[in-house]
């Protein structure tokens, strides 16, 4: 099996690898590499994201046929994709972080900024929550409900379709920190950096 | 909820664990990959390496100690000590670091902050705030807690606020390393004052510390190097302490 990370200029990706490594010690072909011929022929896509929404999609157009090959990889041929942080975040349609920027339009909705409160809650969401688990997704095999997850980020995304989440966090409101909907898998939190329960995640993404 | 986060710290020289008393008189004690991996093992929440003498000496090699360490560890690890450029910032991200932490370059240049949270995102992105009392306010220092830059340290979080800081991390000069808790006052002002996480550092010597750290600072997380090197407590018991006092805490 060949597992790709999508290396797209997206920010700081050697976490990602090492964790997917770490799981799959040699069993597993891990390629880091932003080529359309390996990302296309590949069984499972990783595609992380770190920094804004904007840098992300823009960082992901700067590849010429880069966002061609993920769309026809994920809606065409429905293999499964897992997005992290703001790669699950460029699922939706829309963002509004530093400025309106088009998403992959994959699960409809918007990603916007966590309501703070008036400065109640401190931004970014930076650290150990507990997740809410409330559908059964195939990436949560033996995770238990209320296992903490390790998060930093200051933007939600918002799906209008509920039916895609499959779990929340608390933090100022109900916030969604993972969904499924068919082949296509995102977490707003860090498996590469939860531990033993994140690792078990990646785990189960491998072996899906 | 979002829970409290403890965060060992290893001071780091030449590639190996000591731990400063007032930043002078260092004690080496152990490797640090190994330090790190029995930290994240027994619960820490982050791992920080500071390279406390990076300013001055080379410091490559604290490069191959993050590159070994985040093969090992799977929770956050921020690395802090001599970084001067962007680019240093980079390198570091590469070897494996999650988090960088900028000290006398966030002073004296403040585009390093404000050009690497944009490159990289806030995120990743920690300030650190070497501050020492003077009459009823608090002032910056530089270069490993050698220099005075003079500036106010409450109205300084708030400019690297809005440079791009994810995270402050406040070290109480007047505190680290001797043991009487943290400056909880310093870390009260600040935490009130921004709207970005505090790490709350310098002068642990017992649990119920880092029980004032939350409770009093106001910290998101409280970070401290020797109760947990020295084996005086474990991390886990750290955490079932606060847990006891009614902090929220990852068990």
């Amino acid at each position: 099996m060949n597992v790709t990370i999508v290396d797209y200029n997206s920010g700081n990706i050697s976490s990602v690898i090492n964790s997917f490594n770490e799981v799959v010690k040699d069993k597993v072909n891990i390629e880091v590499t932003s080529d359309l011929k390996k990302i296309k022929s590949s069984d499972k896509i990783v595609l992380p994201g770190q920094g804004s929404f904007k840098s992300c999609v823009e960082a992901l157009n700067n590849i010429d046929g880069l966002s061609d090959a993920l769309n026809e990889f994920t809606m065409t041929n429905k293999k499964p994709l897992l997005g992290i942080c703001v790669g699950l975040q460029m699922f939706a349609d829309i963002g509004y972080e530093e400025t309106e920027t088009k998403g992959l339009g994959w699960i409809s909705g918007k990603v916007s900024k966590i309501d703070n409160q008036d400065g109640k809650y401190k931004l970014p969401h930076i650290g150990w929550n507990q997740i809410t688990v409330i559908k059964d997704s195939k990436i949560f095999k033996d995770i238990e409900n209320n296992s903490h997850m390790y998060f930093v980020h200051s933007y939600e995304f918002v799906p209008k379709d509920k039916s895609v989440i499959s779990a929340t966090t608390d933090y100022s409101s109900n916030i969604v920190c993972s969904v499924e909907k068919e082949n296509i898998f995102g977490t707003q939190f860090h498996p590469e950096k939860s531990d033993k329960l994140g690792l078990k995640i990646i785990d189960n993404f491998i072996n899906l | 909820m979002l829970k409290n986060r403890i965060i060992p710290c290893l001071d780091v020289k030449n590639g190996r664990v000591v731990k400063g008393i007032n930043f002078i008189d260092l004690k080496d004690a152990g490797d640090p990959v190994e330090q790190a991996k029995i930290y994240s093992d027994g619960g820490a929440d982050e791992i920080c390496f500071l390279d406390i003498t990076a300013s001055n000496e080379n410091r490559d090699i604290i490069y191959d100690v993050v590159e070994k360490t985040s093969k090992k560890c799977f929770v956050p690890l921020t690395v802090g000590g001599g970084i001067r450029s962007v680019e240093d910032i980079n390198k570091l991200l590469n070897c494996g670091a999650d988090k960088v932490s900028i000290n006398t370059a966030a002073v004296e240049n403040s585009k390093v902050v404000i050009e690497s949270s944009k490159r990289f995102g806030s995120q990743c992105i920690v300030v650190a705030i070497d501050a020492k009392k003077n009459g009823n306010k608090w002032e910056v220092f530089t270069h490993g807690g050698r220099n005075n830059s003079g500036i106010d340290a409450l109205e300084y979080a708030n400019q690297m606020e809005e440079n791009g800081a994810g995270e402050l991390l406040v070290t109480s000069m007047d505190r680290d390393g001797t043991q009487v808790g943290y400056d909880t006052d310093l870390m009260f002002k600040i935490s009130s004052k921004v709207n970005i996480p505090v790490i709350a550092s310098g002068g642990v010597g017992n649990l119920n510390h880092l029980v004032d750290g939350i409770k009093l600072g106001k910290a998101s997380a409280v970070l401290a190097a020797s109760i947990f090197h020295y084996g005086k407590y474990s991390v886990k018991e750290a955490k079932e302490y606060m847990d006891l006092k009614g902090i929220p805490v990852r068990i």
